[in-house]
């Protein structure tokens, strides 16, 4: 018998292909650990069992005739509820969206599907990506399935909770200034946010533009690769999508770390950091220098002003992303209202929540005539200098790590309270949505208190190979990435 | 005082490409409400614009033609505001890098005067859709099909002085782009639209006005009577001791006056910022040369050839040259005939006055130039005389199936050319009719006019005219 919850995505593609088990068999595991978990872990916000089943048993067929060859095929994903599936509702976490189903696919789905990927259901994360917790999500908070009086992280804790819960073999989250990469550090799991553009963004509920990108949680580095190869590249419905030749990311992760220089940013070990992460990503540095690797010590030392830089593009962008959700054309629409104005009002007041209520009205106060350019603009010419700061330390050094986060997942209520010290967890992370960078986290340990570790891997735009050989040769290594949650669900 | 008024126009103009802006939707006038949208163009979540290449082209045709300054690296901004006729609560437009910059458009107005009006800028954006508001209850309906219908808008410089020289410009403009062949230019359809910028000062003053703005008008006549109502509106207040504000007015048109719609205080703030769904788009300098080169003769261009190469009148020229499918059957039929005159002549006489009593517009002309060049040959070469083409040309004005050679023959209207029996008529006329002979031999050499009539008519209007008059003037002044 296998143990099929704890298997990866490719072992199960493979053990699909070679008819050790079948997909339909895969998907029922898979909804029935659904089922007995999710009540406590409250990951998925809509489930497609339905759908799923029919589809394993469709593209079942289509890999036993040879039709289906990708490594990934019969494999259920997950998928962050702000990736339009059509026909499958999707909410952004919100109460703005009402029950709407998107009569489009987003093209990641598209490519999932075409590769004969299963797509299980849609994952709780922070209302519209606004939050580093969960917690703002219009369907409850999502727990972490190490302690779960502990936060997921976000915004796609759905994403990273349900992988590390064995309730999602993987997942798709998106990454607008550390979404991805921070839940999956809180959650054990190893999540990628590639370059700006690798990723096709058409069909992803904006957050923020110009940051946003999609990107896989999964298990392990390969899993990652495996599913980065089947959602890259180009697309002609969204002009910032690169129009580049992605080389094949799963099988150029075997090649060497040997002489690979890296960076450690001094910055990031230095007041506010949590001692067990400093002392956990050290040690993971310390075993890739072991492996051959340069490791040197480097300086971000415009560090401080990137939690601002980020607040002010992402929340301006959102201002004007989120003002369709209007109470026109779908979603839901304030209950009474008098005339035009009061339509609008009443509905993007009982819509949104407080974090995104507060984000929206910082966005469109940075882009209001007499504070633009005091704001936007200045966050703009930043966004550039930290751009050409990085690419000056790429010049000397392949890859920068250093934490994910600066500490591991926080207490239920604990960030709504000191929202300052929630942004500030994004410090590491955004820095590679603000120059367009590749980011990777993979457990590296754990605190005293049993809570995961994650170290971050940052490389040059476009240079995922590195980033992806780093973590890879990094979890040959170790096995945290292999370590699931232990105990029984509270 | 004599009171001067300061004009500048922003002028909307709707390109004509197939698809629309941001997406692969018709841009088709018309059409059931909603049945020319997609995700993208009705502002459904997720989706994202690709700029149509088509659009960019046309736009940049329109900048080169009004001899603009081309700017290589273009970007696009969004302009945020709520209204229900925008799905995505932004319009995409182009405000900090537009296109085109630093242009100028010569004309001559109606009253023969020369005129150069100063671009400012043209710029790229999307059209909204439309509310359909219902006749019975408080409903509005949205209707997306304009959606993303691609839009250029003209801003000029405060250079015009009178609701003529406006009219003039905007002449101008419909026409270039007429032949640009870059929009239908159909202001009743809304495909041209303007707002006027108004301000008026002491004649003499170099100092402007405080101006107000009336918004979308979308007829010349409109136009002409907004301007000179507002002006006056002006003035009247200034003469009595008051002020302008600076304002947004609606002009409305059945009542012949315009209202207050906001003032500057309440301005909408658009939080215009950098659209980043769409990269910078460079233009190669290839292409624009290529595009320069490509560009058709425009009818200011076209009217300085006619008046140089065929000898024709500016006035006639003019009226040529005004519309596209004119010159173009002009060009067509001189280039199979070979006489410039002659056909100026029919389409300015005949065919001016066919058009307006069927009420044909130039778009609908079915005339075909073979046939039409043919029939300028043969009135040239006095194959059918005058009287007889005119029927003729009837005929040719009223289907395109027509060959001007095999109707002639078949009627038998060839000119009648034999002496002998025009003669033989002119005499049978003078036999029939001693009494009006008498008359003519007693000086009352009116009633020669009869003689010709009466002989043309027994020879079914056929004769060479010339002949006729000859003949019967040597019969007349010859019996006894």
């Amino acid at each position: 018998m296998y143990d099929i919850l704890n298997m990866t995505a490719l072992q199960l593609g493979s053990a699909i292909k070679k008819g050790e088990i079948s997909s339909p068999e895969v998907v029922g595991m898979l909804f029935d650990a659904i089922e007995a978990k999710d009540k406590i872990i409250n990951a998925y916000i809509t489930l497609n069992r339905e759908a799923a089943t029919a589809r394993a048993q469709e593209v079942q067929k289509k890999i036993n005739s040879g039709e289906l060859t990708s490594p990934l095929a019969g494999v259920p994903v997950a998928v962050k509820d702000n990736i339009c599936t059509k026909g499958l509702k999707t909410s952004c976490a919100s109460k703005i969206l009402g029950d709407f189903t998107p009569p489009y696919n987003a093209t990641v789905i598209e490519r999932l599907e075409a590769a004969g990927v299963v797509i299980a259901g849609k994952l709780n994360m922070d209302e519209f990506a606004m939050g580093s917790t969960n917690e703002t999500s219009y369907y409850g908070p999502v727990k972490n399935p190490w302690n779960t009086s502990r936060v997921s992280g976000g915004s796609s804790g759905g994403a990273a909770a349900a992988v590390a819960a064995r309730e999602a073999v993987c997942a798709l989250g998106s990454d607008t200034g550390g979404s991805i990469r921070q839940p999956a550090s809180y959650c054990g799991v190893t999540g990628f946010k590639p370059t700006y553009g690798t990723v096709s963004r058409y069909g992803l509920i904006a957050y923020a533009s110009s940051l946003d990108q999609i990107g896989p949680v999964a298990r392990d580095v390969a899993d990652c690769a495996a599913i980065l190869n089947i959602i890259c590249g180009h697309d002609s419905a969204d002009s910032t999508s690169l129009d580049i030749t992605h080389p094949d990311y799963l099988a150029s992760l075997g090649g060497e770390v040997k002489g690979m220089k890296i960076g450690l940013p001094r910055e990031c070990f230095e007041a506010g950091l949590d001692d067990d992460v400093a002392e956990r990503v050290k040690a993971a540095a310390e075993a890739l220098h072991s492996a051959g690797a340069v490791v040197d010590e480097v300086s971000l030392p415009f560090l401080d002003y990137m939690v601002p830089t980020y607040y002010i593009i992402a929340c301006a962008e959102a201002s004007s992303n989120l003002s369709r959700f209007d109470g026109v054309k779908y979603g839901i629409r304030g209950r009474n209202y008098d005339g035009l104005t009061d339509l609008y009002n009443t509905t993007r007041s009982e819509g949104f929540g407080d974090e995104v209520k507060k984000r929206i009205l910082l966005g469109t106060f940075v882009l209001s005539s007499g504070y633009y350019d005091a704001y936007y603009r200045k966050a703009l010419q930043v966004k550039a200098i930290i751009k050409n700061h990085f690419d000056a330390i790429f010049e000397k050094y392949d890859l920068i790590i250093c934490p994910t986060s600066p500490r591991t997942a926080p207490r239920l209520g604990e960030s709504l309270s000191d929202p300052l010290k929630m942004y500030l967890s994004d410090i590491f992370t955004a820095s590679a949505n603000i120059a367009g960078l590749p980011g990777l986290s993979v457990p590296c340990g754990f605190d005293r208190e049993g809570l995961p570790v994650g170290m971050q891997i940052i490389g040059q735009r476009l240079d995922e190979v590195k980033v992806l050989r780093a973590g890879y040769a990094y979890q040959q290594l170790t096995s945290y990435h292999k370590t699931a949650p232990g105990g029984e669900l509270k | 005082m004599k009171w001067e008024t300061i004009i500048g126009l922003e002028v909307h103009v709707e390109l004509a490409t197939k698809s629309k802006i941001f997406c692969g939707c018709s841009t088709e006038f018309g059409g059931a409400p909603n049945t020319h949208c997609c995700p993208v163009c009705s502002g459904m979540p997720g989706t994202l614009p690709v700029l149509n290449k088509k659009v960019l082209e046309y736009a940049l045709m329109a900048g080169i033609a009004l001899g603009c300054r081309i700017n290589r690296y273009n970007k696009f901004d969004r302009k945020n505001y709520f209204y229900p006729d925008l799905p995505k609560a932004y319009q995409i437009s182009q405000l900090y890098l537009p296109f085109a910059v630093d242009g100028r458009v010569e004309y001559t107005t109606r009253s023969g005067e020369k005129k150069v009006v100063r671009i400012r800028e043209i710029h790229m954006e999307e059209d909204a859709g439309k509310l359909i508001h219902s006749s019975y209850g408080d409903y509005s309906y949205p209707d997306f099909n304009r959606c993303g219908v691609p839009l250029i808008e003209i801003v000029s410089e405060p250079d015009m002085r009178s609701a003529e020289e406006a009219v003039g410009y905007l002449m101008w403009l419909k026409s270039t782009f007429e032949y640009l062949g870059i929009s239908d230019v159909k202001m009743e359809q809304g495909s041209m639209r303007a707002d006027i910028n108004l301000s008026v000062r002491p004649a003499g003053s170099d100092k402007l006005g405080v101006r107000t703005e009336m918004k979308n008008l979308n007829s010349f006549k409109s136009i002409k009577r907004a301007i000179i109502d507002e002006s006056q509106r002006q003035i009247e207040l200034l003469e009595a001791g008051g002020t302008v504000i600076q304002e947004t007015r609606k002009w409305d048109d059945n009542k012949g006056k315009s209202f207050s719609m906001r003032t500057k205080e309440n301005a909408q703030d658009y939080r215009y910022f950098p659209e980043p769904d769409i990269p910078p788009v460079l233009i190669d300098d290839e292409w624009l040369k290529s595009l320069a080169r490509s560009l058709p003769e425009l009818a200011h261009e076209k009217r300085e050839r006619y008046i140089r190469d065929y000898g024709l009148t500016e006035y006639d020229a003019a009226l040529l040259t005004e519309k596209k499918q004119l010159a173009e059957l002009f060009e067509r039929t001189v280039a199979l005939c070979n006489d410039p005159k002659e056909t100026a002549i029919w389409m300015l006489g005949d065919m001016m006055y066919l058009m307006n009593r069927d009420s044909v517009a130039a778009e609908e002309l079915n005339i075909d130039p073979y046939q039409f060049a043919d029939f300028v040959k043969a009135v040239r070469n006095g194959i059918i005389n005058r009287t007889v083409a005119k029927s003729v040309f009837e005929k040719i004005f009223a289907s395109h199936d027509f060959n001007v050679e095999k109707y002639i023959e078949d009627n038998n209207l060839k000119q009648i050319d034999d002496a002998g029996r025009i003669r033989e008529a002119a005499l049978q006329v003078i036999t029939e009719n001693p009494k009006t002979v008498e008359q003519y031999k007693s000086g009352k050499t009116k009633v020669f006019a009869f003689f010709i009539g009466q002989t043309m008519k027994k020879l079914h209007g056929k004769a060479n005219p010339a002949l006729v008059n000859e003949i019967v003037t040597e019969l007349l002044n010859n019996s006894d």
